[in-house]
């Protein structure tokens, strides 16, 4: 994955290997019915991209991690970026964090438990225990490699002693469900402290998608209907503590999304509208990086993509007319290219 | 009939009163008498079919008219001389202002010509006979039409006939130059000959018509021919076009407006080279996220093939997501007309871009549910 300034443009095909390992539910639902269709993943290069992972190489990991964000319109392709961009890290070794999209754990919970660690707070099961399993599926050299430091304890009769490798963490997660959720958290603590120290071998890459909702509003109701603060979900709790920059080495890397965030206007696309202003001021020094439509040779590209894979049927498609009535129809937009292509 | 008896009575009475008193029981007898035929004429009246318009009658209308309208100049301070029909609709609706939505229900005031129906004045002498020969065939004028119709054809194949003795008949002679005309339909020509036809006499005219037509010296009779031809009007635009303006940095620009059912817009069309488009100050992608609207912007743009030349700014208001977007095709054709050719303009005509829709929502109406549907019927 060394790409550089040439390469804008053009696309490039993931191994499918990688893309089992690293994406079990990563990728976007358009996007992986786009990869079935094709029976290949090819993502293009795009310039938000390809500067986060410049930053990347030239970063230095002995200060606290930096933050990445990306914004932009939408269906602009900020997801496909941030993928992009954990694919890269995912090449050179690193150990990746990456939650497909925080959304899903602020609405839609199905089942609530009143958390065993901390009274006030509850745990969400479900997404927890998937969450652990997605983890397991992309980190598994790392699972024998680390060691926890500390002791954990569970129930009454379960507990995980320090200096067991991580994996066991992980199936006890997996295994135990009502306690998923503090797995979680004890996971993110032990690779956030192992990260900061300069003895560690492997670096952390954090990437959330959709990161405004762990500062906006959730639908989610407690029994006497009264509505639950993301800041009582353990989940988005021990995930706030990670998103600090009290770690290092590491980076951070985040997307915004206005399409499943919950209670915000359709038209707000920048980070300010989106994160409110508590999630600016906790994420306040980032690094944004915008994410636009496509330039003029990137949808070049993306049409010939479209054509060299038979995609446009029809014949007038094929024509200059049909590749300016796309432009126009669409505007430029990725995810709405893809919409029009759909049925051609 | 009615009418007329009551005011010769009126004028009768006011005459008894200032006259001397022998004349008095004369004038009451007469009254009593009239009162008591009118009730026997009633029956009479309503058999007898609508009111004739004798041309004594008519005569005093456009009498009444022309005096009226010199009238209705001085009132409105105009010349009385050059007061003419356009004027004198003007007048009348600053006048007499009429909020009515039919227009042939408003106050109106024409030459007596257009309204009374033309009549034909009566047929026959005082001793009963008939003017016209044909009387009695029931369809004079019809039937007077082809007989001199006949006579014409007759009169050319003698003309041929003379030439050919002659040896100088050629087929190659002036044909009459009949352009962009058609034959008068049933309804004109009825009007012409003020009477009835059926079709069947009316395609035989056209048969004879056609047949002259065809011979070769028509042109003898060329100006009868066209009394019966009506021009067609070439169905060209009467669009105004609007003027391209330039702008201050140089580039043309053409601003139009448009409408459709409630929604009104105005476009101002920019030849700078990009394809980007600003409705209401957003994006059109997230105005319009259906693609149906987006294609209905799209019509004009891509009919005339110049897609991703202009840049429009729109602006619209009013209706739904549906007439917003006819409204802002309909703009953006009228504004695309001072970019394009005359040809092309006319394409776009022809293909509906630039005529705006008359179809607004339908009035609810009482006794029923919506505009058209009735409440449901129930049989007891």
């Amino acid at each position: 994955a060394c790409h550089s300034e040439k390469h804008v443009g053009q696309f490039y095909t993931l191994p499918s290997a990688h893309v089992r390992h690293l994406f079990p539910n990563g990728l976007p639902w358009c996007f992986q019915h786009q990869t079935k269709t094709f029976n290949e993943t090819c993502i293009m290069v795009r310039q938000p991209a390809l500067e986060v992972i410049s930053c990347l190489k030239k970063a230095d990991y002995s200060q606290p991690a930096l933050r990445y964000l990306f914004y932009g319109l939408k269906g602009s392709g900020k997801t496909l970026s941030l993928c992009h961009t954990v694919h890269f890290c995912y090449t050179q070794g690193w150990l990746v964090l990456h939650v497909p999209d925080a959304h899903l754990w602020v609405k839609n919970c199905k089942e609530l438990l009143p958390s065993s660690y901390s009274s006030s707070r509850f745990d969400q099961p479900l997404q927890a225990t998937t969450w652990l399993r997605n983890f397991k599926i992309t980190n598994e050299p790392f699972l024998s490699k680390i060691k926890t430091k500390e002791r954990y304890v569970w129930t009454k009769r379960e507990a995980t002693e320090a200096g067991s490798p991580l994996g066991e963490l992980v199936d006890q997660g997996i295994s135990r469900v009502k306690s998923s959720s503090d797995v979680v958290g004890a996971v993110m603590k032990e690779l956030r402290l192992q990260s900061s120290q300069p003895g560690a071998d492997f670096r952390m890459a954090v990437a959330v998608d959709g990161v405004n909702a762990l500062w906006g509003r959730s639908t989610i109701k407690r029994q006497d209907k009264t509505a639950v603060d993301p800041e009582e979900l353990t989940l988005v709790y021990n995930l706030r503590k990670l998103m600090k920059n009290d770690w290092s080495g590491g980076a951070i890397i985040t997307t915004l999304s206005q399409t499943g965030s919950l209670y915000t206007p359709k038209s707000a696309y920048l980070p300010q509208e989106l994160l409110g202003e508590r999630g600016f001021d906790s994420v306040d020094p980032f690094i944004p990086v915008s994410v636009p439509n496509y330039s003029e040779k990137e949808f070049e590209s993306c049409y010939l993509y479209y054509t060299d894979r038979n995609w446009l049927q029809h014949p007038q498609s094929r024509t200059e007319e049909g590749k300016k009535e796309l432009i126009f129809l669409s505007n430029r937009n990725p995810s709405m290219l893809e919409r029009l292509c759909g049925f051609l | 009939m009615a009418a007329n008896c009551v005011r010769f009575a009126a004028s009768l009475l006011g005459k008894g009163v200032n006259g001397a008193s022998p004349t008095n029981p004369v004038t009451l007898q007469l009254y009593r008498q009239i009162c008591g035929t009118s009730a026997l004429r009633r029956k009479n009246l309503a058999a007898a079919g609508p009111e004739k318009f004798t041309p004594e009658f008519i005569q005093k209308q456009i009498e009444e008219f022309e005096i009226g309208k010199r009238h209705l100049a001085n009132m409105m301070g105009e010349d009385p001389e050059n007061f003419n029909q356009e004027d004198i609709d003007r007048s009348i609706a600053y006048l007499f202002p009429s909020g009515l939505f039919e227009k042939k229900a408003r106050p109106l005031m024409k030459h007596p010509d257009e309204i009374f129906p033309k009549q034909r004045a009566v047929q026959w002498g005082p001793d009963g006979r008939p003017f016209h020969f044909l009387f009695y065939t029931g369809k004079q004028s019809y039937y007077s039409l082809m007989h001199e119709l006949y006579g014409k054809v007759l009169n050319i194949e003698k003309h041929q006939d003379r030439l050919r003795e002659k040896g100088l008949f050629s087929t190659e002679t002036k044909q009459i130059s009949l352009g962009t005309s058609r034959w008068l339909t049933k309804e004109e020509l009825e009007e012409l000959l003020v009477e009835t036809i059926s079709t069947h006499d009316y395609d035989r005219f056209i048969q004879l018509m056609e047949h002259m037509l065809s011979m070769a010296y028509s042109s003898l009779e060329e100006e009868f021919i066209l009394r019966h031809r009506q021009q067609l009007e070439a169905q060209t635009m009467h669009q105004v076009v609007p003027p391209l303006q330039k702008d201050d940095k140089g580039v043309d620009f053409s601003t139009a407006e448009g409408k459709r059912k409630t929604s009104k817009s105005s476009v101002v069309v920019r030849d700078c080279g990009s394809g980007s488009i600003t409705i209401n100050g957003e994006d059109y992608l997230h105005y319009f996220p259906v693609l149906q609207d987006r294609e209905q912007l799209m019509f004009p743009l891509q009919f005339t093939g110049l897609l991703g030349r202009f840049d429009l700014e729109c602006t619209v208001s009013g209706g739904g997501r549906s007439s917003q977007a006819g409204a802002l095709r309909l703009a953006i054709s009228r504004a695309l007309l001072s970019f394009v050719s005359e040809g092309e303009g006319e394409a776009m005509r022809q293909a509906g871009l630039l005529t705006l829709d008359p179809r607004v929502r339908e009035r609810k109406k009482p006794g029923q549910e919506g505009a058209r549907r009735k409440f449901t019927w129930k049989k007891r």
